[in-house]
């Protein structure tokens, strides 16, 4: 099957006063229809830069994209015109955030803003766009999706204005969502619904899904395949299963030995020692060197190789076979 | 927004006023001298004609119930210093030009505080931002009778392209609203490039972008409800403050409004006509808030007035 979004050596710098923020250094992976792929990390990892970035989401300068491609569809992102981008955003690629509280307009009904991807990308008017977008409301699970249409955002919970992002996120039947962290804000229960939700709109629409998240629990439940990032690097990808059973990266393990399970009760969760690097200070060896406990002379100075584990499964390290 | 807000509200300015009434009407009367203590020529026959004509030989008490009974019927009695003519006569003759003065300087200083600041919001830390913010700067710091003289000087008396005094032609509105929007417009270039910023730094403005709207429809559609509220609620101070602020222009420029006769009045002891443009002046200043407060609760859903 052919990726969907390919995304080869891709590099995304901030240049601020207090120097250059390295939050994007080379990333390869392909996403493919259907199919949902998980980026995990801690939180400063780079992970939503590393999408927002290709998408003209972020303010430029001070991002400044650095190198290598972003293909959708077989074309490159990277190249288009700002108006061309703008016209997949939201149509072909939709987006949701983080913080259901803030990123509806809290001036505007639900409906007027609802619309407004279909108006913009199907040239629908006004009252078709309508039709549809209450529709969409009533598929994400709000009752009484008229009566929704016209109230404000600030008549709804946390998890109730997720639905509606997502129901906005796909009016226009995108090939592509990518949800960042779009349940760390809300309550545990909330948080498997609204997973559930994803997933089942996915199953229907065979869209691709990049699922941003620093919570290893929901990659399990929701995702197929997994890149775990640090300091803008590709650590380690492959399926959930090669992650969480057969993973060989020290980054990956000890961010699988601090995530609570439900099979084993512990008292205190082990943390990564060390601190999450300082982006401006990334030099060309491993980020992860300092807190790593396999470190080598040469993960101070080169960063390693992807070496090649199963069919997806790939990792960038230098250590022999971990313990 | 309810009705019982709309009554509350009225039913709060009942005591206020009926409290500025009596402030006025006792602190007018006790301050030293009175409406004819400057004749000196006139005899103490005459002078006691006089107080008696404006019943001024009454008690206080008696005087102060007299003024209320004719407030309510809505006479804000005789000028004591313009001879023939009442405080109710007056006031039709200077209000409509303090009005005019007013609402043209209020228009100039929101349009153009609203387009500079605009300005300087989409294009933050440029020349587009450094210019507008730096006569931002100018225009609060210099008070009205810095700038009016200042105008005057340069388009009228160097320049001579406008008229520097009178209330005839659409020449003679141009210096004194700017003179008196001047502060304003700055004040509302500020509130304006905050607002926006603000606005545009928000997370619903990435989301809007993410759907793929074009620049133009984020700023109209979603940054300039929220982006001007802040000049919208601005608006009712800044209308009191242009209302009596028009004071010192009306001075400068020699124009009939009714700052004139405020500080005539105040100067001659005339306490009638005190009274009423004090009294005229918390109505207008009362009724420009509770105006704003309606606008803004039209325009900000999350505000409900219960
Ligand atoms: N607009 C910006 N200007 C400068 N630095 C930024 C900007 N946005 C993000 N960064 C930096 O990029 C790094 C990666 O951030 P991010 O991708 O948000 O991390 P994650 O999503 O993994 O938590 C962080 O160090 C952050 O401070
Ligand atoms: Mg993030």
């Amino acid at each position: 099957m052919k990726p969907l979004l390919s995304i080869q050596d891709y590099k995304a710098h901030f240049y601020t006063r207090r120097g250059i923020v390295k939050a994007v250094n080379g990333i390869t992976y392909d996403v493919y229809p259907g199919k949902t792929l998980a980026i995990v990390g801690e939180s400063g990892s780079g992970k939503s830069v590393s999408q927002l970035s290709y998408l003209g989401l972020l303010p430029a300068p001070p991002l400044k994209i650095m190198g290598g491609t972003v293909q959708f569809e077989g074309r490159d992102l990277l190249k288009m015109k700002e108006d061309d981008l703008r016209k997949i955003r939201g149509d072909k690629i939709s987006m949701i955030f983080q913080e259901p509280m803030t990123s509806l307009n809290p001036y505007l009904k639900i409906g007027s803003q609802l619309i407004e991807p279909l108006v913009i990308h199907r040239k629908q008017n006004k009252k078709e766009a309508w039709k549809a977008a209450t529709q969409s409301l009533e598929r994400v699970g709000i009752s009484r999706p008229s009566h929704a249409m016209e109230s404000y955002p600030h008549e709804f919970s946390g998890g109730m204005r997720q639905r509606v992002m997502i129901a906005m996120a796909l009016t226009t039947e995108p090939k592509l969502l990518i949800a960042d962290e779009p349940t760390t804000a809300l309550d545990v229960t909330v948080q498997a619904q609204i997973l559930d939700l994803l997933k089942s709109i996915q199953k229907e629409t065979q869209m691709a899904m990049i699922l941003i998240t620093h919570d290893l629990g929901v990659v399990a439940g929701a995702a197929d395949e997994v890149v775990v990032m640090y300091a803008g690097r590709v650590f380690e990808t492959g399926s959930v299963d090669d992650i969480f059973y057969r993973s060989e990266h020290p980054y990956t393990r000890a961010l699988l030995r601090s995530t609570p399970r439900l099979d084993k009760l512990e008292k205190e969760l082990p943390v990564i020692p060390g601190s999450p690097p300082d982006l401006i200070a990334v030099t060309e060896g491993c980020p992860f060197y300092e807190r790593c406990s396999y470190q080598k002379e040469i993960c101070k100075t080169e960063f390693p190789k992807e070496s090649t584990l199963g069919p997806k499964h790939k990792r960038f390290c230098h250590a022999e076979k971990l313990s | 927004m309810s009705i019982h807000y709309v009554l509350r509200r009225l039913a709060i300015m009942v005591p206020i006023f009926f409290l500025v009434v009596t402030l006025v009407f006792f602190m007018i009367r006790f301050a030293p001298g009175g409406p004819f203590s400057s004749e000196k020529s006139v005899s103490p026959a005459i002078l006691k004609n006089l107080e008696a004509k404006y019943h001024m030989d009454e008690p206080l008490l008696s005087q102060y119930v007299r003024y209320w009974k004719d407030l309510l019927r809505g006479d804000l009695g005789p000028s004591f210093k313009h001879a023939n003519r009442t405080v109710n006569e007056i006031i039709q003759e200077a209000l409509p030009v303090s009005l005019e003065l007013g609402l043209l300087a209020l228009t100039w200083a929101v349009v153009i505080g609203i387009a500079a600041g605009g300005m300087a919001a989409l294009k933050p830390n440029t020349v587009y931002d450094y210019v507008p913010m730096a006569f931002s700067i100018l225009g609060i710091c210099l008070p009205t009778f810095v700038v009016g003289p200042v105008l005057v000087l340069v388009f009228g008396l160097w320049l001579q392209w406008l008229p520097v005094a009178g209330w005839e032609t659409w020449q003679d509105r141009v210096l004194p609203s700017l003179t008196l929007g001047f502060a304003y417009a700055a004040y509302i270039s500020r509130l304006t490039r905050g607002g926006l910023i603000e606005i545009r730094g928000q997370e619903f403005i990435r989301t809007a972008r993410a759907k793929g709207l074009t620049e133009q429809e984020i700023l109209i559609k979603h940054s300039l409800r929220g982006g001007l509220l802040p000049v919208v609620s601005y608006l009712g101070p800044a209308l009191a403050g242009i209302i009596t602020g028009a004071l010192v222009t009306e001075t400068i420029f020699n124009i009939p409004g009714l700052g004139r006769f405020f500080i005539e009045s105040a100067v001659n002891r005339d306490y009638t006509v005190v009274m009423g443009t004090s009294l005229l002046y918390f109505t207008l200043i009362f009724i420009c808030n509770f105006l704003v407060d309606l606008v803004y609760a039209v325009l900000d859903p999350r505000v409900k007035y219960v």
